[in-house]
């Protein structure tokens, strides 16, 4: 008899613990629908509840909350300590999730369906604004917009306001490691005496090459840093160096954005791709297993002389292990591709980060994200973590000369920006998809393999530039 | 008995009823009505018909590409690891030294992830092929048998397990029977001993013929589907569509809801064919 009373109880203990956990499944279950229903509300009042809490200044921030979602992985800790940082100092929350490397857009697309949304999120321009334009709110009364320098550098929507305020300015170009660069001019019959000869294609063809066949004097395996070709490691070369030939080809067109690109400068990349991949510290069979990080490592450790890539790559470069790079050693080159005229030509500089205020999200968490991110912008504290701890060129006019990052590539994005050279813009903001530019990606790396002519890339970079603006205009 | 059964029907069903319907039932008719709709996030979809369907069959999609990659894959690899898995359960329950040690290793790779197992091998292979100065990227046929290997490596051993389980319940008076008709070993294994396992077959069939099909983590991380989506299998493919282009998400919807169906089919024929083929011991 004590035996069934106790198994009877044992029994109700498990079947009342299920039902709790069932019942607290079903409750949250509710709470999300009428959070979908009150962002389907808000939906269609629009912009009221921004006005809303501009008008009540103090008391809406009250019981809001801010959910930042990072775009870049490398940065993670130091938005984290952001976070308590200020939770600590105003008593607001303040949760930072950070999507891994490459994957922003399939979280942001899952997070924003929760009930539990990011109130700040970036997008990567137009293309972007595109795609979440029913969660971006307009920014044209916030600070952010009020302070930022450059007010062209926003992203607008089709009705003229600002919807995305970019919070960093980047360069990229080719990094050189100027201690082999300096060995070599100090060798006999070097094709050129210093950087300052280096100032368009030829001149760079004739001493790539000419490093090249003296890599073992010079103590190198190659002059050019392997040529990531890994799937998903391919953004350097169909995005950052695809941005060149896109930037003269709109040049000569006078316009910004086109739904048919002709890839008129082919050649021109084919020019810097095929120098990459033939100067390079393995063969061009040998690029499809290579990472960004494998390049970095190379540069660190002196085995290249060269690597193409951004202001960012300093912090890769400095925490190599057995880093044989010494800090005033790391240079900015121009990108040469042999157009003509590029002896003016400059780094390319722009932005593909962009905040956004979710619209959907509640008065109060907007309101919060609003001071936030002010906080952020104006405040001493938060100018000081915007510089030196994420190493933003933050283009806003809060910001004084001495408050910029102080890294070498920084140091040299500024010397580049002052110096009078043209700046090449940022126009892969405008590449169609990301569907676009793995294709690209893919037919670089067939073409490294041999199993694709260069008038396939082009091909297929027309072919499918062409169908993505289609499919993404509908 | 019977009633006291009923009685209780839903006190201990409702609970795993309730949770079965908001972990499986609600997402799935949601996922089927969101494949005719064209939405970017699931609470903000306005319904198109049948577009999505007809986008998901035309040119540029590379989904019929996919679809016949996977069928080639599943085949081969449904195959070889069956037989293979076959012949080493037959050669652990004939009492040689350190069969629990080898049970135990070959069954291993089954308890490691397939993003980790597909990494894996992608450095391992490219290390080989390092030597010949190519990588598994580099030809879809590389990308092909690497698949099947690092399948074969992953599934053997708990098929295996499946097997063994069978042939030791294989009655021995039958065995002893065969063998006194005069059976050689070989008709031993035919048609005493293969009849008796088949409801092993059918499960390990099943088992490794949706596993295939349904292939995911190893395909995203061994090649990604490179080179120029070659070696890209359904899942990869849905996922690709609904992640990778914008406006596509319902195209990717629709996909998902005929990959379903197709697994589906598949599996259900495989089942009633082998089943029909059981004996009754």
């Amino acid at each position: 008899m004590k035996k069934k009373i106790v198994s009877a109880l044992l029994c109700t203990a498990m079947i009342s613990s299920m039902l709790v956990g069932c019942g607290s499944s079903e409750t949250a279950a509710t709470t999300e629908e009428t959070a979908t229903e009150e962002a389907a509300t808000e939906e269609t009042t629009e912009e009221a509840p921004a006005e809303e809490a501009a008008a009540d200044d103090t008391a809406s921030a009250e019981g809001g909350s801010v959910y930042y979602l990072n775009f870049k992985p490398e940065v993670d800790e130091a938005w984290q300590q952001i976070a308590a940082d200020y939770t600590a100092a105003t008593g607001v929350e303040v949760k930072v999730v950070t999507a891994a490397s490459g994957t922003y857009e399939e979280v942001l697309k899952s997070e924003i369906a929760g009930s539990d949304a990011p109130t700040l999120f970036q997008i990567n321009g137009p293309v972007g604004y595109n795609s979440w334009k029913d969660y971006c709110m307009d920014l044209s009364e916030t600070e952010l917009y009020k302070n930022l320098s450059d007010q062209s550098l926003a992203v607008y929507g089709d009705d003229g306001k600002p919807y995305g305020i970019p919070y960093t300015v980047e360069s990229y170009g080719i990094i050189y490691n100027d201690a082999i660069m300096q060995k070599y001019f100090a060798m006999d019959g070097a094709v050129a005496t210093s950087m300052d000869d280096i100032n368009n294609f030829d001149t760079l063809k004739a001493v790539v090459e000419d490093m090249q066949a003296k890599k073992d004097d010079l103590g190198i395996t190659g002059v050019f840093a392997s040529t990531s070709l890994l799937p998903g490691e391919d953004w350097r070369w169909q995005t950052h160096l695809a941005n060149l030939p896109v930037y003269y080809e709109l040049k000569d067109k006078g316009v910004t954005d086109t739904d048919a690109l002709e890839f008129t400068y082919s050649d021109n990349y084919k020019n810097i791709f095929d120098l990459y991949i033939n100067n390079s510290t393995c063969a061009p069979t040998l690029l499809g297993s290579k990472a960004v990080t494998d390049s970095m490592a190379e540069f660190a450790l002196g085995e290249c002389a060269m690597v193409q890539n951004g202001n960012w790559a300093w912090g890769q470069i400095s925490t190599v292990e057995g880093n044989t790079v010494a800090e005033e050693d790391v240079k900015f080159m121009p990108i040469y591709t042999g157009v003509e005229g590029e002896e003016n030509q400059g780094l390319c500089t722009g932005t593909e980060n962009f905040w956004c205020i979710n619209s959907q999200a509640d008065a109060a968490d907007i309101k919060a994200t609003e001071d936030f991110v002010a906080w952020l912008i104006t405040s001493d504290e938060g100018k000081d973590i915007m510089v030196n701890t994420l190493g933003n060129a933050a283009p806003f006019s809060t910001f004084g000369d001495d408050e910029k990052p102080s890294d070498p590539l920084a140091k040299e994005m500024f010397r580049y920006m002052e110096n009078g050279k043209t700046s090449v813009s940022w126009n892969f903001t405008i590449f169609p998809s990301q569907a676009f530019k793995d294709d690209f990606g893919a037919a670089l790396l067939e073409y490294c393999n041999g199993n694709m002519t260069w008038d396939d890339v082009k091909n297929t970079v027309v072919t499918r530039w062409a169908e993505e603006k289609a499919a993404t205009a509908q | 008995m019977e009633k006291t059964l009923k009685k209780y029907f839903l006190v201990f069903t409702l609970p795993t009823l309730i949770a079965f319907a908001f972990a499986f039932i609600i997402p799935f008719i949601q996922g089927v009505y969101l494949s005719f709709c064209e939405f970017t996030t699931v609470n903000n979809a306005h319904f198109v018909g049948l577009n999505n369907y007809i986008t998901a069959f035309t040119g540029g999609q590379g989904f019929l590409h996919a679809m016949g990659f996977t069928a080639l894959f599943t085949i081969v690899s449904v195959l070889s690891i069956n037989i293979l898995a076959f012949g080493i359960a037959l050669l652990l329950t004939r009492k040689i030294k350190g069969t629990n040690l080898f049970r135990t290793v070959f069954f291993m790779p089954n308890l490691i992830g397939g993003i980790v197992l597909g990494y894996t091998w992608q450095q391992m292979i490219n290390a080989i092929l390092y030597k010949y100065e190519t990588t598994i990227v580099a030809n879809a046929k590389f990308g092909f048998w690497g698949l099947v290997i690092l399948m074969n490596w992953q599934m053997i051993g708990y098929m295996m397990i499946i097997y063994i389980a069978g042939l030791q319940n294989v009655p021995t008076d039958l065995i002893e029977a065969a063998k006194i008709d005069g059976a050689t070993s070989w008709q031993t294994l035919i048609k005493v001993k293969l009849p008796m396992v088949m409801s092993s077959v059918t499960i390990c069939m099943f088992l490794t013929l949706t596993n295939s099909f349904k292939l995911f983590d190893q395909n995203k991380a061994l090649t990604n589907g490179a080179p120029m989506n070659k070696t890209q299998m359904l899942a990869l493919n849905i996922y690709d569509t609904f992640y990778g282009k914008t406006g596509y998400e319902g195209v990717g919807q629709a996909k998902a809801v005929i990959f379903f169906l197709l697994v589906a089919v598949i599996s259900l024929c495989q089942l009633s064919f082998t089943r029909s083929k059981e004996v009754q011991q």
